[in-house]
């Protein structure tokens, strides 16, 4: 499995043609308590960054892009109840979706783990 | 029997430790009231008004007739009254003190316009009296919209809209109208980094799907990258102008002409118009379609006080749409209505009715005396007073609390800063609730998103350079705090009559229904010790 990350502060962890996406644990600690997630349904069909979920925090409302074209599989129920994973398990429990990623040559301009780091610093 | 607080129910003091003597019986600190929620000191036994005993033998309900109590509090009139008079006197209003919210445009609103309101010809009437009888009323909407026009330089207004996001909602729908007539079924707006947060939701309610643009590092809309964006799918843009990062789109002709030679149209948001009425023109500037908030820029009551009101002028390309109804003036100069009746013939090509009736009547009277009573070279100076004081706090706080965009040069009619050089662990929002223990109502907060911990503070030209000057000591005084890690600014307020809120557990678990809490056992419950 490949974890790749993009400049929207979006994960993106790889297995075969599938795959699951959520925020860094960079976007939550900017974003505050997350009040608030809207994953897509089940079969929607997703483009490159384009609109895939939202997340409202109690500073800001923002919109999650897909960081790669594809058809979701699953949202996470979880965190309908529980939007506080996102808090505290950003890149583990408080994952957003998952999906079947279309063209998987989309992922060749992500960054990795040491990439997004060093883009993160530079802010 | 009506005795305020029969159930005999004490509030629990915010304030611990009576040791000292500052803790009292009631709660109450002299002045200071503490309230109950009205659920907790209205009962069923109580009422304010004395009606007959209804005849319940027959009804006409079929079979729908309540069977269990109806759950409202049962208060006297005097009971009812100094409820929510305690309760106002712990709310801040405009009347109070500054109010620097910024790109809300809280200015004072003068007690003329009250008077012209409430005189009986404007404040008697009713919208579906004939025509003939109100002349006096569609006079003012009439010539309203021609001092709306003029101020802007646009050929049209639709009066009907009843608010800012309603506003845009009129001219984007106007936009689409246009576009169909032509039968372009374009799909996008534009909208960029530093318009208002309901322009998006504006756009998406009209169908539209977004795009953002980016802001430039100086504050202002990337023209290159709007220019780069454009094309047969972008329906129109967005902006807001002056902007929400406070700056004025220098661009904005430039972008208006990139925008039509693409085929797309122009929606200004004009909640900013404060800055710039009676010096700049929107029509000059290309605006397609713009709402003028009378809310703020015109001074009617805002926040609480009354209706907001956001006609939308209109281009000449795109007046042919406006929505119904609309007073049209004739040459013998009686008004009448232009509505669905009549539109055949007079505007066949509406969009639509937005609204019931005309408009916020009670708006129109106090921006017209505002106007009147202002005068073109009032306004003007209203716009310069707006501007001057915006730019008097910008620069008299720059050395502690950061401004991203100083260097743009001056600011419009609001001040923006970030929270960038508070120590470790302090927050915009600790300044924020720092400021209402200083007495003021906060600033606008972690808005606009292109500035980190953002503070917008829109101080209007209505308040005085002393009231600016103690404004400003409070708030270099709670800078120095949050630069110096002053941990004690963490449990602000302390002054107000609740402590910190717990924001976040409000937004998660929201309980928006009041019911009677449980009781330990052996405790009569707080309707019965309301009984008699």
């Amino acid at each position: 499995m490949t974890r790749y990350f993009t400049e929207d502060h979006e994960w993106i962890e790889v297995d075969g043609t599938s795959a699951t996406v959520g925020i860094t644990d960079y976007a939550q600690s900017q974003l505050g308590d997350i009040v608030f997630v809207e994953t897509p349904a089940e079969g929607a069909t997703l483009t490159k960054g384009g609109d895939a979920a939202v997340v409202e925090s109690v500073k800001a409302a923002s919109d999650v892009y897909a960081p790669v074209s594809g058809t979701v599989t699953e949202g996470n129920a979880a965190l309908e109840g529980d939007p506080a994973l996102v808090n505290t398990a950003p890149e583990g429990d408080g994952w957003f979706f998952k999906l079947t990623i279309a063209d998987a040559s989309e992922l060749d301009g992500l960054m990795d783990e040491a990439k997004y780091k060093e883009f993160v610093d530079g802010l | 029997m009506n005795a305020p607080n029969q159930s005999g129910w004490k509030p629990t003091s915010p304030v611990t430790g009576a040791a000292d003597g500052t803790n009292t019986v009631t709660g109450n600190k002299a002045l200071m009231l503490e309230e109950p929620l009205i659920f907790e000191i209205g009962n069923c036994e109580t009422t304010g008004v004395d009606l007959p005993e209804p005849d319940l033998s027959s009804n006409r309900l079929g079979g729908f007739a309540r069977d269990a109590e109806i759950g409202l509090p049962g208060l006297s009139e005097p009971e009812t009254v100094r409820h929510y008079t305690r309760l106002s006197r712990q709310n801040y209003a405009i009347d109070l003190g500054l109010f620097p919210l910024g790109s809300c445009t809280m200015k004072h609103n003068p007690r003329v316009n009250e008077k012209v309101a409430r005189m009986p010809g404007f404040a008697d009437v009713h919208p579906l009296q004939p025509v003939d009888t109100v002349q006096g009323a569609l006079g003012v909407i009439n010539e309203l919209a021609q001092w709306l026009c003029k101020l802007t330089g646009m050929p049209g207004v639709a009066m009907t809209p009843k608010a800012g996001a309603h506003g845009e909602l009129c001219g984007i729908l106007c936009i689409r109208a246009a576009l169909e007539a032509k039968g372009d079924a374009r799909e996008v707006i534009l909208v960029p980094e530093s318009a208002h947060g309901t322009n998006p939701a504006t756009a998406a309610f009209a169908g539209y799907r977004v795009e953002n643009i980016p802001a430039t590092a100086e504050g202002r809309v990337d023209l290159a990258a709007l220019k780069a964006r454009l094309g047969p799918d972008v329906a129109g843009v967005m902006i807001t102008n002056p902007n929400t990062c406070g700056l004025f789109e220098r661009d904005m002709k430039a972008i208006s002409d990139a925008v039509h030679a693409a085929g797309g149209y122009v929606y200004c948001d004009g909640a900013n118009f404060n800055a710039i009425v009676g010096r700049v023109r929107p029509g000059d500037l290309g605006v397609d379609a713009m709402h003028i908030n009378l809310h703020k820029t015109f001074s009617t009551p805002h926040g609480g006080g009354g209706p907001g009101s956001g006609p939308v002028v209109l281009s000449e390309a795109l007046c042919p749409y406006g929505p119904l109804p609309f007073s049209e003036l004739h040459a013998d100069g009686t008004l009448t209505l232009v509505e669905e009746e009549t539109a055949g013939e007079r505007h066949p090509h509406s969009f639509g009715r937005m609204s019931a009736f005309h408009g916020q009547m009670g708006m129109f009277t106090r921006a017209l005396a505002y106007i009147l009573s202002h005068g073109a070279d009032g306004l003007r100076q209203v716009a310069g007073d707006a501007v001057l004081n915006a730019n008097y706090i910008l620069r008299s706080l720059e050395d502690v609390l950061d401004a991203p965009f100083g260097a743009s040069g001056p600011c419009m009619h609001e001040a923006l800063f970030s929270d960038k050089g508070f120590a470790d662990g302090m927050t915009t929002l600790d300044l924020a609730k720092g400021l209402i223990d200083e007495g003021y109502h906060p600033m606008t907060m972690y808005f606009p998103l292109v500035v980190h911990g953002a503070m917008l503070i829109e101080p209007t030209e209505t308040e005085s350079k002393a009231g600016l000057d103690q404004f400003i000591t409070a708030l270099r005084s709670l800078a120095e705090r949050a630069r110096a890690g002053d941990e004690t600014l963490k449990a602000a307020p302390i002054h107000a009559p609740r402590r910190r809120l717990d924001e976040t557990l409000a937004a998660r678990k929201p309980v928006l229904t009041w019911s009677e809490p449980e009781v330990a056992p052996g405790e009569p419950s707080l309707s019965e010790q309301g009984g008699s």
